[in-house]
């Protein structure tokens, strides 16, 4: 570019619209935030923030997808796989964010404290309770966070994919911290959170430095180009791969880079985990999927083995630690980092049945998981949730609905048949046994039985156990229903009649570049 | 044995031509062959999402979707039987169902002579349960959900013998696990059924997880994994890869099956609340290993080293459930045991190759016939006696209930293989093939089968005498014995009729070998032995083991149970099974989850059973990773990260 | 790559200019000047103001001093893109001018937020 001559990025309106009406939409919900009254908050932020989220799904399959392009001055691509990851993301995002309002009776979300800012137990948080003080920033918050991942698995720049983390880690950290029980757990865990996660920024800019040595370029398509050709500088080359990866697998949770995610899980308001573990992963390993097929392509043998044996790790770690766990967040926190591995081996198949497989288990697992954490908030015991195992004993007996609905959820976590599970984990499998990786799978499959076990522990826990003392299911209002229901009938649908969104997925696996 | 591993690949041919070649497009009564599922489905979706509402006329509406069921199945048998006997094969498509890229699994139903044989048993002995069930259930509040249990069971099973691929099949083969989960959890809130349950679900799933396996193999080297394009594709197959899939599905067949190694759940699973719940296990479910090998028998056919493992599971745990049968008090636990031996004589049977198949196949009906006639029959004592099932309990019930006595005792004479009923044309048949071949296997098999058919017979004896004859040992008020309902009886009189004729009917006028044959193929054997000694020698050894018995037991018999011989004390504990899966696989998974569990601390705390201790004693001692401090978590991304950094710098 | 690339020598010429000062002036000032102590000095600096006192393990300062930086530095990165945008924007035409009346709307929007919610006030 000359020094005195501008060149205008030409950007497709009609590609980027359902990320700028997302962001669009956060934004109002500021405004709102700060002229509309506390007592008509909820009622205001919840339909927009839905409203939002779902004209954009509309403008998303009407208009955005006859704009596949790179735009942006190559910084966003809107390619097939970019629109099936974000319209994932939406929908996602829909069903949790109503788990998330769930008021319970209130004007407020339930699950969140309202008076974030407060100390607990402080006088100005009784105070703030007294003046019926309510916390709906979690909507824009939520907002801007699901702007971030439909931005994070389209970005086609290193540097966007580092604004797209940092916009979805951002609102993230703040849900994690506003928990309205135990808010100490929770702030702690949004403190580690918080840590971890630049910590985790700094390995991925560090690699794009070093990738940018390399390639003199941070555009993917650059540096795939430039990998074939520059000879010499390999040195850089190979680590910044790596330390790119670290900055992404942190976000998917997987081994090494997994151990927030437990502490994160438990200590954040229970429908925000099921927020992260279904719509963050979708993000970070769509992200992952672009990174590895369009930038690093050609460097596909080195960077290959280097995550069989990270996808090993996180299904292995995962499951093994899953068997002692005793608090059913913590549980189901171990069973997501067992389920990223089972995607790593999909993604690492490095062929189309390995990407739809890969964009199909994120779905499938993002519909369970949303309904299961939904159903985890409602399990109340002396004013808090009920999150340890003991505190589920004879569910199956006090409240058949809740107990067999997230039995049949567990299930499906197990990849038992007619169960989305099941589907999602053959196609992954058959993937990776198509491509050679037979161990992977075999691996995958052994660790499946592990978690079945963990699973049939918590059936038979509240089917076969004496109903403990004091707990008790709090009846939701339809946005729970909703939520759960969505989640848990289409984690049926997929497993008996999966073709549909499977040709979708499979018409998904073309990346622009 | 060498005469048959040469003659393998004209066999394999030859079924090949019988099996996939030429399962036609379904016409008539086949084209609607999914109604067999779809109506026992229904009703189970009927009386689970009406819920209370249809608590009144549920149970009768389960019954008669059964039946239905059952018609549908014996049109279609009517109508496969018109026809030559090579083109009685159908098959009907339904859906696609997994369309991932480069592989298309559909969804179909194979109607061929093998599945309906299945599907006749498991509609009319399922039926039969049913109605048994509404007069044993009558009392009991949440009957509604147990008939919901049974018919999804009926359909699974049924899925699991119509469908036309491995996929197909083990979505019946888990649907039929989970069914079997719920019914024998259907009491709650009882720890033992709790464990048991547990137990149960975790066997099946080491078998699922052989199953699958199976299947990827299968899959990578096929790339197909319907039955038609696996049969095709296996002569041109590497003899590794066929032993690896033939074991592998020997896995699941004995998970599913109560085989050695994973046999310990079926006499758990007797903790069940009924003896109905029980029988479904016994008669139906654990078939269904059986069903999967025999169905595989093309890999099987070219594969004598896996048949070989085939028949040694068999023989173990067919002298295995003898030997415990003969200690057990409990009455069902008793008839578990003599399940798992009877299914061991199939499992030989079907591991002997062309020469077994069919009687394989003929001893799983006829028994089906007659171990669900023997569950009806203790569940009638059970009831009749307060649901006590300790036999020490019982004695010289036979005057009191006539019906239950004759057509228990009918069953019995069945399972022991006496001259004319069932279990004799089935069994002997087994124990004659079982001598067929050369080397020393002829006589390990054959033997082993041998003896414990005068075992069978011995055990089968002091059950029946410990119930119905020697002295009573009830108190009138506390028990007061009577004759079951119309409801039970009527099933029981049908199932014994079966198990004295059934055998008759179509052994020596060998329909049930012709009907087969077109699928599973057949080859003539030559025992070591021959067939008339055979034939001295089993009823010599089963007279000798009800003399034996009748000698221990007809006088009477001690209420507490004697300390007895090690060997007997053994048995009781079921030959120390569940010591041995705890010195093979809990310790060694206990200490492999300790050894990882270092890195986790706040999760675990006491309720983790024998680990809390050890984890609390610990905690110390152990640097633990997930010990919440996040300095340590960074320091673990850290080294993560160097960690692969280092890596990849070796590799380059 | 023909021979040593030399584009970045000046970078390391001045960044070793930068150090060599930084180190020259700790030393100058240790070497040249008066060394007189008293309490104040040993105090925290503090803008002028009386230090507000310090428990122990360096204390906890109130968090609106941390609200009153962060709105602080949302406008000076404002102004950061401002300058270069008000040096240059006859060049870069409509476009650009759109974009910046956007991009100070969302500022204005946090800004709002910030006011109504009182976060200007200092009790």
């Amino acid at each position: 570019m000359a020094a005195d001559s501008f060149v205008q990025a030409h950007i497709d309106y009609g590609a980027v619209a359902p990320m700028l009406i997302v962001f669009g939409t956060a934004m109002v919900g500021i405004l709102v935030e700060a002229f509309v009254p506390r007592a008509s908050r909820f009622w205001v932020q919840l339909p927009l923030a839905i409203a939002g989220m779902v004209v954009s799904l509309v403008v998303l399959v009407t208009i955005s997808r006859g704009h596949e392009v790179i735009t942006a001055g190559g910084a966003v691509v809107i390619d097939a796989p970019a629109l099936m990851l974000q319209g994932t993301v939406l929908v996602l995002s829909i069903i949790a964010l109503l788990a998330m309002a769930e008021p319970l009776g209130t004007r407020s979300p339930d699950a969140f404290t309202q008076s974030g800012a407060s100390v607990p137990g402080s006088p100005a948080e009784a105070n703030a309770v007294r003046l019926g003080a309510t916390s709906t920033e979690i909507f824009p918050l939520t907002m801007f966070a699901v702007g971030g991942m439909m931005l994070f698995p389209s970005a086609s720049n290193l540097l966007v994919v580092f604004i797209a983390l940092e916009v979805l880690s951002l609102p993230l950290y703040i849900l994690t911290g506003l928990a309205r029980r135990r808010r100490l757990l929770s702030q702690e865990a949004s403190m580690k959170y918080f840590l971890l996660g630049a910590f985790s920024s700094a390995f991925f800019i560090f690699g794009a430095a070093l990738i940018y040595g390399f390639a003199g370029s941070l555009d993917f398509d650059a540096i795939n180009k430039a990998i074939g050709t520059n000879g010499g500088m390999d040195g850089l080359l190979a680590p910044g791969v790596l330390l790119v990866a670290v900055g992404l697998l942190f976000k998917a949770g997987a081994v090494p880079f997994h151990s927030w995610t437990p502490d994160v899980y438990q200590g954040a308001p229970t429908p925000v985990s099921g927020f992260m573990a279904a719509c963050t992963k979708v993000a970070a390993f769509g992200a992952l999927l672009r990174i590895f097929y369009v930038a690093f392509e050609s460097l596909r043998w080195t960077w290959q083995p280097v995550l069989a044996i990270v996808a090993l790790l996180t299904m292995v770690i995962g499951a093994v630690l899953s068997v002692v766990q005793t608090d059913i967040k913590r549980l189901l926190a171990y069973s997501s980092i067992t389920h990223a591995g089972f995607v790593l081996v999909g993604l690492i198949a490095l062929n189309t049945v390995g990407i739809s497989g890969t964009l199909f288990y994120l779905a499938a697992y993002g519909f369970s998981i949303i309904a299961a954490f939904a159903l985890v908030a409602l399990v109340r015991s002396g004013g808090t949730e009920a999150t340890h195992l003991s505190q589920w004993a004879g569910l199956g007996k006090t409240n058949p609905l809740l107990a067999g609905t997230f039995s049949f959820l567990l299930l499906a976590f197990a990849g038992i048949p007619l169960t989305s599970g099941f589907v999602a984990k053959f196609a992954i499998f058959s993937a990776a046994v198509g491509h050679g990786a037979t161990w992977l799978a075999v691996v995958g499959m052994a660790m499946s039985a592990v978690t079945a076990f963990v699973y049939v522990k918590v059936i038979v826990l509240m089917y076969f156990s004496e109903p403990a003392e004091g707990t008790a299911v709090v009846t939701p209002s339809a946005l729970t229903g909703i939520s759960v229901a969505v989640g848990t009938v289409l984690t049926l649908l997929l497993g008996i009649i999966p073709a549909p969104l499977f040709e979708m997925t499979q018409h998904s696996t073309l990346f622009l570049r | 044995m060498q005469t048959l591993a040469t003659s393998v690949p004209g066999l394999s041919a030859l079924a090949t031509s019988g099996d996939a070649g030429v399962a036609h497009n379904a016409t008539g009564v086949a084209s609607v062959g999914w109604l067999i599922i779809a109506l026992p489905l229904l009703g189970a979706a009927i009386l689970l999402i009406g819920g209370r509402r249809t608590d009144k006329f549920g149970p009768y509406l389960a019954v008669a979707l059964s039946w239905a069921a059952f018609v549908v199945g014996l049109l279609l048998i009517i109508q496969v039987h018109g026809l030559n006997s090579g083109d009685r094969a159908f098959h009907k498509h339904l859906f696609s169902w997994i369309p991932t890229g480069g592989f298309n699994l559909d969804f179909g139903l194979l109607m061929d002579p093998l599945s309906l044989a299945f599907v006749m048993l498991i509609t009319f002995v399922g039926s039969l349960i049913l109605v048994y069930s509404l007069g044993y259930m009558a009392h009991d509040p949440d009957r509604r959900k147990f008939f919901a249990y049974m018919n999804l069971f009926i359909a699974s099973m049924l899925t699991l013998v119509l469908a036309d691929s491995y996929l197909g099949l083990f979505v019946g083969w888990e649907g039929v696990g989970l069914a079997s989960y719920l019914l024998i959890g259907f009491w709650n809130y009882n720890p033992e059924f709790a464990s048991a349950a547990n137990k149960a679900f975790f066997s099946n799933r080491v078998g699922d997880f052989g199953f699958l396996l199976a299947i990827f193999f299968m899959f990578s080297a096929f790339g197909r994994v319907d039955f038609a394009g696996v049969d095709a594709a296996v002569p041109g197959t590497g003899k590794g890869t066929l032993i690896g899939i033939g074991l592998f599905l020997l896995l699941a067949a004995c998970g599913k099956s109560a085989q050695a190694p994973l046999q310990a759940w079926l006499g758990d699973a007797m903790a069940g609340p009924t003896p109905v719940s029980a029988l479904i296990h016994a008669a139906t479910m654990v078939t269904a290993g059986v069903y999967l090998i025999v169905r595989s028998h093309v890999i099987f056919d070219a594969t004598p080293d896996a048949r070989l493992a085939v028949c040694i599971v068999g023989a173990f745990t067919l002298m295995f459930g003898a030997i415990v049968g003969c200690a057990k008090d409990d009455l069902k636990k008793a008839l578990a045991a003599s399940t798992m031996s009877q299914i061991g004589y199939m499992v030989l049977a079907a591991g002997l190759g062309p020469v077994g198949y069919v009687f394989a196949i003929f001893h799983l009906l006829t028994h089906g016939f007659f171990k669900a006639g023997l569950f009806l029959g203790s569940g009638s004592v059970m009831h009749a006696m307060n649901d006590t099932i300790n036999m020490r309990r019982f004695g010289g019930l036979w005057w009191i209930m006539k019906v239950t006595w004759v057509t228990f005792g009918l069953g019995f004479l069945a399972i022991i293989g006496f001259p004319g009923l069932s279990g004799f044309w089935s069994k002997d048949k087994i124990i004659e093939m079982a001598f067929v071949g050369s080397g020393w296997r002829p006589w390990v098999f054959g033997l082993t089968a041998l003896i414990a058919a005068g075992i069978t017979a011995f055990y089968m004896t002091r059950l029946f005498i410990m119930t119905f004859h020697s002295n009573p040992r009830w108190e009138k008020p506390e028990f007061d014995p009577h004759e079951a309902p119309m409801t039970m009886k009527v099933p029981m009189i049908v199932l014994a009729l079966g198990s004295a004729f059934l055998g008759l009917i179509l052994g020596p006028t060998n329909i049930i070998t012709n009907w087969l044959e077109p699928v599973v193929g057949r080859q003539e054997g030559h025992a070591v032995l021959s067939a008339p000694v055979l034939m001295i020698l089993t009823f010599v050894l089963m007279v000798a083991g009800i003399w034996w018995a009748w000698r221990l037991y007809w006088v009477e018999v001690p209420v507490t149970p004697p300390v007895g011989t090690p060997l007997t004390r053994l048995a009781r504990r079921d030959l120390g099974q569940d010591d041995f899966n705890e010195a093979a696989f809990q310790r060694p998974g206990l200490h492999l989850t300790r050894a990882l569990v270092f890195a986790d601390n706040r999760g675990v705390d006491g309720a983790v059973g024998g680990l809390a201790a050890f984890i609390g004693g610990t905690a110390e001692r152990l640097r633990r990773l997930q010990n919440g401090f996040v300095r340590s978590y960074a320091l673990t991304m850290l080294v993560g990260v160097v960690a692969i950094l280092g890596v990849l710098l070796v590799v380059q | 790559m023909n021979g040593p690339d030399y584009s970045y020598a000046p970078l390391l010429f001045f960044a070793g200019i930068g150090a060599a000062f930084a180190v020259f002036s700790v030393f100058a000032a240790s070497i040249a000047g008066p060394k007189r102590y008293n309490r104040a000095k040993a105090d925290a600096y503090e803008c002028g103001i009386q230090p507000s006192p310090h428990a122990e393990g360096g204390g906890r300062v109130p968090i609106k001093y941390y609200l009153t930086a962060m709105l602080f530095i949302v406008f000076d990165i404002e102004s950061v893109f401002l300058y270069p945008f008000a040096v240059s924007f006859d060049r870069m035409g409509l476009f650009a001018l759109v974009e910046m009346v956007l991009f100070v709307v969302t500022v204005f929007i946090a800004y709002a937020y910030v006011w109504r919610r009182g976060g200007l006030e200092w009790d």
